[in-house]
């Protein structure tokens, strides 16, 4: 076993928690420095996976059921920084609701954990043992504030959904076993050409698991609910990182055993991310809760990114991950404003909520400003940039219907973006929130706001990071 | 010549912007604001002169030509200017500083935002006018929207909330298909470079469907015949100077992208697609002028007047011949200067009495004399008086219609007559008449900073009325090398 140095970033990640979970049980009082090793072992193994992986080639481990390559690598980082930076932003939130406890910080790293094995996944049986991992941890968060109703009902419906998608996932990977009698992605690939429409039956299931996991219609009815009823610090983890993780099986999924299966899946995908674009702005329009809001246009984004996976080519799939990094971006500053709402210790999420916020708090209205017009897609900023890239690689195949509906959804989308943005700026102002945030949730408002602004004068940065994916 | 002038130009009124959203703040420092955002734009204004004078007329070739690798191998920012573009750069430049003395008046509350807009929209127009690519373009052009919006939202009127959301809209679902158009010429011809696009020519099987998408994102923006609507709307509500923007600039944008983009990139759809425009062209001549006829807010009638003047300025473009395009382009011009001057002139009185009704006023002749001369000298050239820049305009695009079309020329030239009437009827019961309301009798006339601005703008309108040159030595020759070019696809079928 001399490549065990290629999976040292998950053995120390589950060793350190192990070790904080231990910690923290026997150490009273001891969640302000359970969060900070937390933070340390994030960037620890971040600092790792860049250092021991991101340079090797394509290296398969414990008979080829985990993969590691560039794809792997950056995704790991992706997730690791988008983790590092939910929990360093949601401590003041999760003081405020007295739910400052050492589970939060022990729970997202066990989810990171599961996310990353995913990520690794080249084998059904791994990347089913990641997917349950972090799905488990994640229940968990979302009932995280347990004295709220809204929050346990949340956890629970996301429970529920949740295991019968994972139900219909099993069955699919039973399936796609039963026909090809392997649960190794190179073989399944080798064993394609026997039995083509059952095979397509277990592709279907599984879809409709992942398409669960990353809230696409008609597989997100879980999503607005749980995203309202979790913690806000919670949502913002929902929103971002289950996605990256989710978004890297379904293109691993679907672009290595079942390449030669394209003309099956595609229009699945077609549908699925059509559905997701329409529906995500037609329903975000009539929300009254940011929340419950945002829900409705994660499902849209997730439409956006999964139309880049639809188009079957390496520039799609490069194209699908640079959106969902510049969605993780414009998220985690949509959640900086939307935790800095807060005032006598409670945190507003309607809304009207943010009525004539421009006259009271300007530098935080216009940071709105800049994100909201950026995931309404309007150039120069880098939502703008997101969308391009996905739809240069749909019309290179001659998608032609899939962009004309995505840019048609976009401008529905854009209603609902101006909507917030006119009673930010055009309503009445209402009573002033507080304003001492914290030195991180400033930092990571501004840095996000900062990078979507100036995004349009290094674009080829991104590009070049996820040119060196290769899958096909 | 190294000195990138053009970049300069586009970067300059944000760094302006930039600078005063730092020193943003207090009341006091209003008047500071104000000279920075003055002295920025002027300084845009005479770098562009600078610009003109040292611009050579007698080739079609771009100058002032900048390149740099944006996204390798795949988008370099371009920008240049050739004949057709640099007279749009100059009225920006012209223009943007007049709105800013204009602000004095009408502008109350949150200031330095508006003039950090105004600086922003000036930036995104210039870059319209120049970039030479089209994904560059399309940034520029569709950024505008953004300040825009704001501007209308934010300082409108009662109705702003609607007018702005309609505007943004519209605009928006204009332009996605040009984005799909734009990626699909990438595809097809591995470029986006439009001097490079303009000798490799694209594929005639895919000219139609291209040609309709830019269509419909310019003919949004123009407006034309019948996607107008937002228009009057947006002007209604808009504070002074944003009308004065979105009247002499914003539509502009449209105009240029058909001579650039439409002709010059798709001859043999153009050539397909003429009578459609003749027929929006001349509905909007008329139908608009009509409607024009019928308005009592004036705001509302100089906004549908605007579409008809657009709708000579379409008509112009596509008769491709050298005098309708030249007519065009200096229509476009001098509908910039008479627009903008007419809704400053609506600014005024509004300032006054708050009200933008017809019959508010009349009789205003004997009270406000400065005010009353000045609206009369822009009323006779909206309607195209001989010794005005608007008469230019539309004799030399009626001209160019003769020649291709007669019976679209009569109809146009119909319209003439009815815009005479509706601007005339506008102008006598504004001004003329019995003294009705007596609280007519409490306004000043024009203080200095407004007659400063009209003045400004009754220079040129006059000028160029009687001495067009400048402007036709500009553009003639890049017109005329666009003509030969389009005839020469069409006969030889790119």
């Amino acid at each position: 076993m001399e490549n065990l140095q290629l999976v040292l970033p998950e053995i120390f990640l589950s060793l350190s928690i192990m070790f904080l979970l231990i910690f923290g049980v026997f150490k009273k009082n001891s969640s302000r420095l359970v969060q900070s090793l937390s933070l340390a072992v994030l960037i620890v193994t971040a600092v790792i996976t860049f250092n021991e992986t991101i340079g090797t080639n394509e290296t398969k481990l414990f008979n080829n059921s985990i993969i590691i390559d560039y794809l792997s690598s950056l995704m790991k980082i992706i997730t690791l920084s988008a983790a590092f930076l939910v929990l360093i932003i949601s401590s003041n939130y999760l003081k405020t609701f007295k739910i400052f406890k050492i589970e939060y910080p022990i729970l997202i790293l066990s989810s990171v954990l599961g996310m990353m094995v995913m990520i690794n996944s080249n084998d059904l049986i791994v990347f089913y043992m990641g997917l349950e991992l972090q799905s488990l941890a994640l229940y968990v968060l979302a009932t995280f504030n347990r004295d709220q109703i809204k929050s346990s009902e949340a956890g629970l419906k996301y429970f529920v959904l949740s295991a019968l998608s994972s139900g219909l996932l099993l069955y699919g990977c039973s399936l796609i076993y039963g026909f090809t009698g392997s649960t190794n992605f190179d073989v399944i690939a080798s064993q394609l050409n026997s039995d083509v429409y059952a095979l397509t039956f277990g592709i279907v299931f599984i879809l409709v698991g992942l398409a669960f996991k990353i809230s696409a219609v008609p597989f997100h009815m879980w999503a607005p609910d749980v995203y309202e009823g979790s913690p806000t610090s919670v949502t913002l983890f929902f929103t971002m990182v289950p996605k990256i993780a989710a978004l890297t099986v379904f293109i691993r999924f679907l672009y290595v055993p079942f390449i030669n299966l394209i003309d099956q899946w595609q229009t699945i995908l077609i549908f699925l991310s059509i559905a997701s674009m329409l529906f995500g702005a037609i329903a975000a329009i009539g929300q009254t809760n940011l929340k419950r809001l945002v829900a409705y246009s994660s499902i849209g984004h997730v439409g956006y990114a999964l139309a880049g996976v639809a188009s079957g080519t390496n520039d799609g799939i490069q194209s699908s991950i640079i959106y969902i990094t510049i969605y993780v971006l414009m998220n985690l500053g949509l959640f900086s404003c939307l935790l800095m709402l807060k005032r006598d210790n409670q945190y507003y999420e309607k809304i009207d909520d943010l009525s004539g916020l421009s006259k009271n708090h300007p530098m935080l209205a216009i940071s709105l400003l800049i994100i909201l017009f950026s995931l309404a897609g309007i150039p120069p900023l880098a939502g703008f940039f997101a969308k391009f890239y996905v739809f240069k690689a749909v019309i290179e195949q001659s998608m032609y219907f899939l962009a004309i509906v995505g840019l048609l959804s976009t401008v529905v989308a854009a209603f609902y973006y101006l909507r917030l943005i006119k009673i930010i700026y055009f309503d009445k102002e209402k009573e002033k929130y507080d304003t001492d945030h914290g030195f991180w949730l400033k930092f990571s408002l501004t840095a996000s706001t900062l990078l979507i602004l100036i995004y349009f004068i290094f674009p080829g940065q991104l590009i070049e990071v996820v040119s060196r994916i290769n899958i096909i | 010549m190294n000195f990138p002038i053009l970049s300069w130009l586009i970067l300059l009124p944000s760094i302006g912007a930039l600078f005063l959203f730092f020193t943003r703040g207090n009341k006091k420092n209003n008047f500071t604001i104000k000279y920075v955002a003055l002295f920025t734009s002027a300084v845009n204004f005479f770098l562009s002169i600078y610009l003109w004078i040292s611009f050579d007329a007698s080739t079609s070739n771009f100058q002032f030509v900048e390149e740099r690798i944006w996204i390798e191998d795949f988008i370099n920012y371009k920008v240049g200017v050739d004949g057709i573009s640099i007279l749009f750069i100059l009225l920006t430049t012209f223009i943007t500083p007049l709105c800013i003395i204009s602000v004095n008046n009408s502008i109350k509350e949150r200031l330095s935002e508006f003039l950090i807009a105004v600086l922003i929209m000036e930036s995104f127009m210039i870059g319209v006018f120049c970039s030479l690519d089209l994904v560059i373009f399309y940034l520029f052009f569709e950024a505008g929207l953004i300040p825009m919006f704001l501007i209308i939202g934010i300082w409108g009127g009662a109705r702003r909330v609607y007018s702005a959301f309609k505007f943004f809209l519209y605009t928006l679902l204009g332009s996605v298909l040009m984005l799909v158009a734009i990626i699909t010429i990438y595809w097809l011809n591995g470029t986006t470079d439009v001097v490079e696009l303009y000798n490799s020519g694209i594929d005639i099987k895919y000219q139609n469907l291209l040609w309709l998408a830019f269509f419909s994102s310019f003919a949004v923006k123009t407006p034309m015949w019948p996607v107008h609507t937002w228009l009057p709307d947006a002007h209604v509500e808009a504070p002074t100077a944003g009308s004065v923007l979105l009247a002499a600039i914003l539509l502009k944008m449209a105009g240029y992208g058909f001579i650039r983009f439409s002709l010059g990139l798709f001859p043999a759809a153009s050539e397909i697609f003429t009578p459609l425009i003749y027929t929006l062209s001349v509905i909007a001549i008329i139908f608009t002028s009509f409607i024009a006829l019928m308005q009592e807010d004036m705001k509302k009638l100089i906004a549908y007047s605007s579409v008809a003047h657009m709708g000579y300025v379409t008509l112009g473009i596509f008769t491709i011949q050298q005098q309708g395009i030249e007519g065009s382009i200096i229509q476009m011009i001098s509908h910039g200067l008479v627009s903008a001057a007419l809704f400053l002139c609506v600014g005024v009185v509004y300032d006054r009495m708050h009200s933008r009704l017809i019959n508010t006023y009349g009789g205003i002749v004997s009270i406000i004399p400065k005010y009353s001369i000045l609206f009369m000298l822009f009323t006779l050239a909206a309607l195209g008086l001989p010794g005005t820049s608007g008469f230019v305009g539309e004799f030399l695009i009626l001209m160019g219609a003769f020649k291709d079309n007669f019976l679209v020329a009569v109809i146009a030239s119909l319209g003439v007559i009815i815009g005479a009437a509706y601007m005339l009827w506008l102008y006598k019961r504004v001004v003329f008449g019995k003294l009705v309301n007596t609280d007519l009798k409490q306004m000043f006339d024009l203080n200095r900073s407004e007659l400063f601005i009209l003045s400004c703008l009754a220079v040129p309108t006059l000028f160029f009325g009687f001495y067009p040159d400048p402007l036709i030595n500009t553009i003639e020759v890049s017109i005329s090398d666009l003509i030969d070019q389009y005839n020469f696809k069409l006969a030889s079928q790119i």
